[in-house]
């Protein structure tokens, strides 16, 4: 019985003895950043367009999607044809991340490819004010990301054969 | 009369549990729980159903594709929709790794309530590997959302099989290196064995299900007995126990981390190509490129996705094997684009009915390891 026991317990402890000398599985996070698949769901971001324009034309798909009603937008008519080559655009568009789910609908629906989720996910703020992202930031956020950051390829191509049929 | 939680650390989230003692034996006991109820099956009757999908990887959140899976399933029962042979191989491949995901969790806190700390931290080691697989292919680590009503949310990724084949070569070494920690460990022998024993018919009783149930010695899994997806297809063995103790409750999980890598390994060798989406204009959106080049796809995809697709009128349910037990889908549909009702059969939540009968005469020690031994998620009890 003593025996047994007394094996038992020292196969548990060559085990964890292995460990000790094995390499190390953590990461030093504030130090080390961990980058996520190109597929990641983090913060949103408008793509911008080839020529500087705007995707977004205010279609209002992606409000009628998300599942939290998190996405405001109100459309306007505008004159500026470099900007806005449809007319139509978003006077205003805020997102309310505090509540967002990040399930991707937003960029699934998208027929403009012009919302996408980025592969930014620190996104602690001091106040719940600076969680409401508005077109400015989320634009501001589409120029400021390299390809790294969104995952290379995808945000070429705005699209991550979501919904193929 | 004692308090335990609903911030103790070995309740699994907040359980709260009123126990009543006589000394160091517990007399009688009470859980108390809804600490973390949202109302998920309230918002559910608000929201069109493929809004739904995103609620339910909160259910419970360590095995949110499983969740996913019993509501695209239950979805598709009441639409009629035949799904893709491959999307079902797909759908089997996650849900399996997701499986063992959740049962790394479980052996993890459950060693750590009884004292065993080391396990805990190779646990998550080997689990941060299903998590990078489920990022890689839906881009998130819990949350996954990764299946659609009529296939799945996308092609697989280069890289997933890769990853699969890995991780498959990887883990049966660990699952030793666990046994080798703990199944003879005179330690975890004696806060396991003989603890919290429930007999096969108090269990049927109760209503337990899962490896719960399995640990009593009834060979009831849903996989085998109701297959859902393509199980039929898969070979394996349903674990059971003897005596009903948590120490069998254990062994009967050990080996079901053994069939589920066999399951994944069979599936991925299986994997057939073809489409991953039913054929269902009516449900599924179209793709991307017939929206930008084509009118109508843009049109049709505007009518789907803003007011969602209707469900015939009437009752379904729909159960499917998570890892904690039976996890049903209830759904009554009035025939719009909403659910009329919607009732979750949470496992965990049956489950935790079984700590009275289990821990009633025990020591207040030994109620720790049982309710590791339910591996309940208080996400699924309170929904």
């Amino acid at each position: 019985m003593i025996v047994r026991h007394i094996t038992a317990l020292l196969k548990g402890l060559s085990i964890t003895l292995k460990e000790f000398f094995s390499r190390k599985s953590t990461q030093q996070y504030p130090e080390e950043k961990r980058q996520p698949y190109a597929a990641y769901r983090g913060i949103h971001y408008f793509r911008p367009g080839e020529n500087g324009e705007e995707r977004c034309v205010a279609c209002g798909l992606c409000a009628a999607v998300c599942p939290n009603h998190c996405i405001f937008i109100e459309a306007a008519e505008s004159e500026d044809e470099l900007k806005h080559p449809e007319r139509q655009y978003a006077e205003i568009y805020s997102i309310m991340l505090e509540r967002c789910l990040f399930c991707g609908y937003c960029e699934e629906a998208c027929p403009k490819q012009a919302i996408a989720l980025s592969r930014r996910y620190d996104m602690a703020v001091n106040t719940r004010n600076q969680m409401i992202y508005t077109k400015d930031k989320l634009l501001a956020e589409g120029l400021e990301l390299d390809e790294e950051s969104v995952g290379g390829e995808i945000k070429k191509t705005g699209r991550r054969s979501l919904w193929g049929a | 009369m004692l308090n335990m939680g609903p911030q103790h650390p070995s309740t699994h989230g907040v359980l709260r549990v009123v126990l009543e003692m006589d000394g160091e034996i517990i007399v009688d006991l009470r859980p108390d729980v809804g600490y973390l109820h949202r109302g998920i099956e309230k918002i559910a009757e608000h929201r069109t159903y493929n809004q739904v999908l995103p609620l339910t990887d909160r259910l419970d959140y360590v095995s949110a594709a499983i969740n996913n899976l019993g509501w695209v399933e239950t979805v598709e029962k009441a639409l009629g929709l035949e799904v893709p042979e491959r999307a079902k191989t797909v759908r089997v491949i996650l849900c399996e790794l997701q499986r063992i995901a959740s049962h790394l969790i479980w052996l993890g806190t459950h060693a750590l309530d009884i004292g065993a700390m080391t396990v805990l931290l190779y646990c998550f080691r080997e689990r941060e590997r299903i998590m990078d697989i489920f990022e890689n292919y839906c881009g998130a680590r819990l949350t996954t959302s990764c299946f659609r009503v009529g296939g799945l949310m996308r092609e697989l990724p280069e890289e997933f099989e890769g990853l699969v084949r890995d991780f498959l070569a990887y883990f049966p070494a660990r699952i030793e290196e666990y046994d080798g920690l703990l199944s003879a460990n005179p330690i975890w022998l004696k806060r396991t064995k003989g603890v919290g024993v429930i007999g096969a018919r108090q269990a049927i009783d109760i209503g337990l299900s899962g490896p719960a149930l399995r640990g009593s010695g009834v060979a009831r899994d849903i996989r085998v007995d109701e297959p859902y997806a393509n199980y039929e297809r898969f070979k394996f063995i349903v674990p059971v126990g003897k005596k009903g103790d948590v120490y069998d409750r254990y062994q009967v999980r050990m080996e079901e981390f053994r069939q589920s890598i066999s399951i994944v390994r069979q599936a991925l060798d299986y994997l057939p190509n073809g489409p991953i989406m039913a054929d269902a204009p009516q449900i599924v959106p179209p793709s991307k490129e017939a929206v930008a080049e084509d009118m109508s796809a843009l049109i049709h995809q505007f009518k789907l996705l803003s007011k969602g697709y209707k469900v015939p009128a009437g009752e379904i349910y729909h159960a499917v094997e998570a890892p904690k037990g039976e996890l049903g889908f209830y759904l009554v549909s009035d025939g719009s684009e909403m659910p009329y009702r919607l009732k979750i059969r949470g496992p965990s939540f049956v489950n935790l009915q079984a700590l009275y009968q289990m821990s009633k005469g025990c020591l207040l020690a030994d109620m720790v390891a049982i309710i590791g031994s339910l591996d309940i998620c208080l996400g699924e009890v309170d929904r």
